[in-house]
């Protein structure tokens, strides 16, 4: 980003002419404003998407009139949704009320900022990339609370409760099977880790060796839960707790938890791709560093988020719900456990390939470098 | 740039704590607290700490502040929240613990001017500041290991307790 701006006040003599540091803030804000609009538009999509898969597996059609194939529909329920009588019930308490969904929506787009695109397709390149993602999706715990509780409504206490006791309990076994890519990368900072995963195939972080590959269906699983979707969507089972914490919104206030819903998808679906799966890299050798061949790399990890994205809706399709006691269970005696033995895996590999094999770190570690 | 930022995080972060200590309704004051937290962040941010930073958010305003949201909520303290004020010895408790914050963060400070972590203009220029991950860890454990050690039983002590507090029958 930093590179990007010199780069355009060397060419542009009037921006040149301005304080470096008003450029910066500027260019930041305008990626961030671009990132956010991208992101709700993906969302958006992903909405249609999400019905038009379920329609086809329950052997029906889903929405197909609003544009070609129904892809505007999301354009059409937005709208419906704006139209829509903005009720907060009398005994709701005012100002948390309001507040909730703001800091939901926060919590689950302020991320987008470090999540790389491509590469060098990133609106703050930081060290701290990874961390800040996971640090940031957890303030959506905070706003999802408030909502359960400035209701005043059973259902969306219970709701709130259920998802913050799921969300808090998933972020452990969340962290720790990305703490072992980290320690496999020696680095945070997402477009980094993706880097070291260009070439072929077998230099994917999930096929570094048996701890590695576990981690990646532990990361992919919590994500699930973190994100209740289906089979872990406790929080809002319409058969016991009609809508779970957002029972009580309506309009676009409702639309803007279901945004942050599906945009927080993407979010996890682009990590799970850029920690795992190898970011931008097609899985053979090919180089795409320079200017138009970014945009094909950008395209190969945007094919592989919307493949991710159908693998989630394929799951809540095909599962039926789980009970709380077991999602609890699944989290602290088989997730958890797994989760820690694979980061003291990871680390022996680590110390193996640098101490005994002499590699210079573990980039390429067990089984081969670049 | 760096001043103005300071200040306004600072001082969203002193305006919190305020409103967090002066309301009546525990679920009012316990946002407030998480306002507090992220004007925290945002000071360590403007002091270039970003993984302090990143620490903050994750683990007071995400974590530990949903889990005091979920005591309030469970304990439904709305209701009792006029006893609160009817201890008489409250103010008395107040007192002693505001002195006691005084004495020690005063001889903590006077401390550090001894070590000489104040460094003046031109000490300043030269410093290096290092808040990455890698320097944090070192220093935690490898300088700090004993600390950390400890604290780290404390904290074992204290899931202990409030398993036993949990468990009525231990058998």
């Amino acid at each position: 980003m930093q590179i990007w701006l010199d780069e355009l006040r060397g060419d542009v003599s009037w921006l040149g002419n301005l304080p470096a540091g008003l450029v910066y803030t500027l260019g930041i804000v305008i990626a961030c404003k671009i990132v956010l609009v991208y992101a709700s538009l993906l969302a958006g999509e992903t909405v249609w998407l999400e019905r038009r898969i379920s329609g086809r597996m329950q052997a029906r059609i889903g929405p197909n009139r609003v544009g070609p194939q129904g892809l505007l529909q999301f354009l059409a329920d937005g709208v419906k949704l704006l139209a829509k009588e903005d009720i907060i019930p009398a005994t709701a308490d005012r100002p948390v009320f309001i507040l909730a969904p703001i800091i939901v929506f926060v919590g689950a787009f302020a991320a987008f900022a470090v999540i790389p695109f491509g590469d060098g397709i990133v609106a703050a390149d930081m060290n701290l990339g990874l961390f800040v993602v996971l640090s940031l999706t957890s303030i959506e715990v905070v706003g999802i609370i408030m909502a359960g509780w400035a209701s005043n409504s059973k259902w969306a206490v219970l709701g709130a409760m259920r998802e913050v006791a799921q969300m808090i309990s998933y972020e452990i076994p969340l962290g720790l099977s990305a703490l072992g890519i980290v320690l496999l990368a020696g680095t945070m900072n997402l477009s980094d880790i993706a880097r070291q995963q260009e070439g072929a195939i077998w230099n994917w972080y999930v096929f570094r060796g048996p701890f590695a590959f576990a981690s990646f269906f532990v990361f992919f699983t919590a994500a699930l839960a973190a994100l209740k979707r289906a089979p872990f969507d406790l929080p809002e089972a319409e058969s016991e707790l009609v809508a779970g914490f957002h029972t009580e919104y309506t309009g676009f206030r409702f639309a803007v938890f279901f945004l942050a819903e599906y945009s927080a998808m993407i979010l996890f679906s682009i990590l799970t791709a850029v920690l795992f799966l190898g970011g931008w890299s097609p899985g053979f050798p090919v180089d795409l560093d320079s200017g138009i061949a970014r945009w094909i790399g950008a395209l190969i990890l945007f094919i592989k988020t919307i493949l991710l994205l159908s693998v989630m809706i394929w799951i809540r399709w095909s599962l039926p719900r789980f009970r709380i006691d077991r999602v609890m269970y699944l989290c602290y005696k088989v997730l958890l456990p797994i989760s820690v033995v694979c980061v003291v895996g990871l680390a022996v590999q680590v110390l193996v390939a640098i101490e005994w094999l002499g590699l210079e770190h573990a980039v390429g570690g067990w089984l081969g470098g670049k | 740039m760096t001043t103005v930022l300071f200040v306004v995080f600072g001082g969203s972060a002193l305006a919190s704590a305020l409103l967090a200590v002066t309301r009546k309704n525990p679920v009012a004051s316990a946002i407030w607290l998480v306002g507090m937290f992220f004007g925290l962040a945002g000071v360590y941010v403007v002091l270039e700490a970003y993984f302090v930073a990143a620490v903050q958010v994750l683990v007071y305003a995400g974590a530990i502040m949903v889990l005091f949201l979920f005591v309030i909520m469970l304990l439904d303290l709305r209701s009792k929240q006029l006893d609160l004020e009817a201890s008489p010895r409250m103010p008395i408790l107040g007192v002693c613990a505001a002195v006691l914050f005084v004495v020690v963060s005063g001889m903590a400070l006077m401390d550090a001017h001894d070590a000489g972590i104040f460094p003046d203009a031109a000490e300043r220029a030269t410093l290096v500041l290092d808040g990455s991950p890698e320097a944090i860890g070192a220093d935690l454990f490898g300088r700090w290991l004993l600390a950390f050690e400890v604290t780290s039983l404390l904290l074992l002590g204290g899931i202990l307790g409030a398993v036993i507090l949990t468990k009525r029958r231990l058998t």
